[in-house]
């Protein structure tokens, strides 16, 4: 089947323990993730993970399965590129002096609408949020003048659909 | 995270974290635990002594034979199993009995000792990460580091364990949790917010099953352990007599059903009856009932009853379209969907489908079981032995098996009329599982027989827990039909190694002496004439008994489907 790059939301409960729990699921499969992230959702002490896959639609619906058969997880969905928004984070550290060295740079950072984050004598760091492609583009860019650190995030990302985890606890609290 | 739970009567009680466990264990039913204590989980132990008039604690003589026996308990008395150990390797001997737990849907609760919280992750003595470890094999686990933590976490410990599809639950307590003093105050779980255990039955697809069994001409059931879990083979006999419908069980749904109902067609699967298997691939319908399509039972998917339409009945949706697509499922307890079936669906007979299984049957009985079970060789069969068990125990007895040939042959052969008779590791194939197992089950049942069949080689895995048999008097027979191989091993290099017999025969010790050295009963039988008065003797004996049964070394079990092969392949010889 054809692989494609699939986003998995998974709603849980804040406990110790479930991630490994979770990332068990992808170990027992030999299923590599092309990135994670996790943060409190838009519901107090509710938390979201957003992971994302390069698999087939029949593969990622059962590790779907899988995840959501776990105690402390809400609600976990699956979702296409196109169904959803999303975003990475890339930072990337730059001598000092080839900012004032070498104009280029300027011109790339402007290219980019990148940020500069913050200058020191020594070193500049500039952010760059994103698609994939652009925050690679711009590692491409800068690599020329020496990249003293480079590092991206895990894909953050909502969807364009409703999720109705609140709903989902209402009502639990309803029939409680 | 939020939870629900009925309010306990009366005033808080202030007592330690480990005092608090007993009195949870005590509050959900659990007076019977299996364990092996330890430094980090003293505390309990303690608390166990005192308490040792409400709440038996049996010693295993490894934690495995703890889950073994938790689970053989669990499977008998439909109760909650509850297995014990301290941390680090008494945590990590509980592993196997969990893991096993856990593919068969086995409710457990296990209960380790940790290493004092401060300690935690400081390569402490006898610390390992048993979370950690227990982690893919459990339906849920959880560290207690404080006292407080206790009633709602072993609350929400049974409620998970026993709930929706059953399964393991490990919580680790730290030595200081065991020993904090707290106001303890007990409420039962009635519900977690992000666990729904029972889906609700759809009309929808309850009106699509219906279409589906009134279109259908050559419907087959399978059935598994969901009936037996879900208490519904009241309803499952209903469903069978009523629909006509020939059906036929997974390994672990053996015994729901007794073996001379008109509707009961055999087993399936790998060493299952010939009828069923090859017949799953003529049938236009094949209705699921509490099974999960393991590969054991299916062979190759890809040729697995592709001509038929499918009807799942289910409660764990991750179950539903992971191996076999279906064209319904019944997302549900299948007590609750078989009542609705049982209502809308008209009575029906299918005469020329049945011949059609009496047909194939006639041709196994020649082939097949008319030398296992009547054997004109000299030496013994499985079959015979486990056939004159049938005898004497008026097919009504608990049939413990472990993993391997005898296994096969015992559920292939043995006669039940009560359901939660067969205990057996299924989806694991844990060897050393059946002794232990074989003592759970005798306490979980004690007024039925239980007679525990194992093989030369899972014996000698958990044999020590003949001790255990011992001190408790735990009146179970266990008989051991030695072939001096690993028979289902060296079968498959006979078949398919070029009868390379790698590793596969046994040089074994006495095993009557070792019986014997444990003060427990114990004959040997190798001939026919013997066969018929040990078995008698044995079953009319009122304390643990054991007989070695000396079988042909090289019989091979058949039917066989090859594995990867499909069930239209399955061979005879």
């Amino acid at each position: 089947m054809e692989k494609n790059t699939f986003t998995i939301s998974v709603y849980t409960e804040n406990n110790i323990g479930l991630l490994n729990r979770i990332s068990a699921i992808f170990l027992k499969r030999h299923i590599n993730l092309e990135s994670f992230s996790t943060s409190e959702s838009e519901i107090q002490n509710v938390f979201r993970f957003v992971i994302v896959v390069k698999t087939d639609a029949e593969r990622v619906r059962k590790i779907v399965q899988q995840i959501e058969k776990q105690i402390d997880v809400i609600k976990a969905y699956y979702h296409t590129d196109e169904e959803t928004i999303f975003q990475e984070n890339a930072l990337y550290k730059v001598k000092s002096s080839s900012l004032f060295e070498e104009r280029q740079i300027q011109n790339i950072i402007k290219a980019s609408h990148a940020t500069i984050v913050t200058v020191s004598p020594e070193y500049f760091v500039i952010e760059k949020t994103g698609f994939r492609e652009e925050t690679e583009q711009l590692r491409k860019d800068l690599a020329p003048y020496g990249l003293l650190q480079f590092v991206r995030s895990g894909r953050i990302s909502v969807t364009k659909a409703k999720m109705g985890i609140s709903e989902i606890l209402n009502t639990f609290k309803n029939n409680n | 995270m939020e939870t629900k739970s009925k309010k306990a009567q009366g005033k808080a009680l202030h007592i330690s974290g480990a005092e608090a466990v007993v009195r949870c264990l005590l509050a959900e039913d659990a007076n019977l635990v299996y364990g092996y204590p330890g430094g980090a989980i003293m505390p309990i132990y303690d608390e166990l002594f005192k308490f040792q008039e409400q709440l038996h604690h049996v010693l295993t003589r490894h934690e495995q034979g703890a889950t073994h026996a938790a689970q053989g308990y669990a499977r008998t008395s439909g109760k909650v199993g509850v297995a014990m150990a301290t941390s680090g390797p008494g945590a990590t001997n509980l592993v196997t009995g969990i893991a096993d737990a856990q593919i068969d849907s086995t409710p457990m609760v296990c209960i380790t000792g940790q290493v004092a919280s401060h300690l935690l992750g400081s390569d402490a003595f006898q610390e390992t990460d048993i979370i950690g470890i227990s982690t893919p094999v459990t339906k849920w686990n959880y560290q207690i580091t404080k006292a407080s933590e206790i009633p709602e976490i072993m609350a929400k410990a049974f409620y998970i364990a026993r709930s929706g599809r059953p399964g393991p639950v490990l919580i680790d307590i730290t030595k200081d949790a065991q020993f904090e003093m707290f106001d303890f105050n007990y409420e039962k779980c009635t519900g977690i917010r992000s666990y729904a255990p029972y889906p609700e039955l759809s009309n929808a697809h309850l009106e699509d099953a219906i279409r589906l069994i009134d279109q259908a001409k050559k419907p087959l059931i399978v059935w598994g352990q969901g009936v037996i879990l879900g208490n519904a083979e009241d309803e499952f006999k209903t469903f069978l007599e009523k629909s006509g419908i020939p059906a036929a069980w997974t390994i672990l749904g053996l015994s729901a059903l007794p073996t001379n109902h008109p509707s009961n067609r055999g087993m399936v699967g790998m060493h299952g009856n010939y009828a069923p298997n090859l017949l799953t691939n003529e049938c236009d319908l094949l209705i699921a009932i509490g099974m999960r399509f393991d590969d054991r039972v299916t062979g190759d998917l890809k040729t697995y009853a592709k001509q038929a339409k499918i009807i799942h009945l289910e409660l764990d949706p991750a179950e539903v379209n992971k191996n076999v697509k279906v064209d319904v499922a019944l997302l549900s307890d299948c007590k609750i969907s078989l009542q609705a079936l049982n209502k809308r669906i008209s009575s029906k007979t299918y005469p020329e489908w049945i011949a059609r299984f009496d047909a194939l049957d006639k041709i196994e009985h020649e082939k097949v079981i008319q030398t296992d079970l009547f054997p004109t060789k000299e030496g013994l069969t499985m079959g015979e032995s486990i056939e004159m068990i049938n005898k004497y125990s008026n097919n009504n007895a608990i049939i413990v098996t472990d993993v391997g040939q005898h296994q096969m042959v015992a559920c292939r052969y043995a006669k039940f009329t009560q359901s939660k008779s067969n205990v057996t590791s299924g989806g694991l194939g844990t060897m050393g599982f059946a002794l232990p197992a074989a003592i759970g089950a005798k306490m979980g049942a004690p007024d039925r027989e239980v007679v525990a069949v194992i093989g030369d080689g899972g014996y000698q895995m958990t044999i020590q827990e003949l001790g255990t048999i011992f001190q408790q008097q735990v009146a179970v027979k266990i008989v051991v039909l030695n072939n001096d191989f690993l028979g289902m091993v060296r079968q498959w290099q006979q078949l398919f190694f070029d009868k390379r017999y790698a590793s596969t025969e046994m040089v074994n010790p006495d095993f009557v002496t070792i019986a014997q050295g444990f003060r427990i009963q114990a004959k040997k039988v190798d001939n026919r004439q013997d066969l018929d008065g040990a078995v008698k003797e044995m079953i009319a004996s009122k304390e643990p008994y054991f007989l070695e049964i000396c079988v042909e070394k090289e019989d091979n079990v058949f039917p066989m489907i090859p594995t990867g092969a499909s069930v239209s392949d399955i061979r005879l010889e």
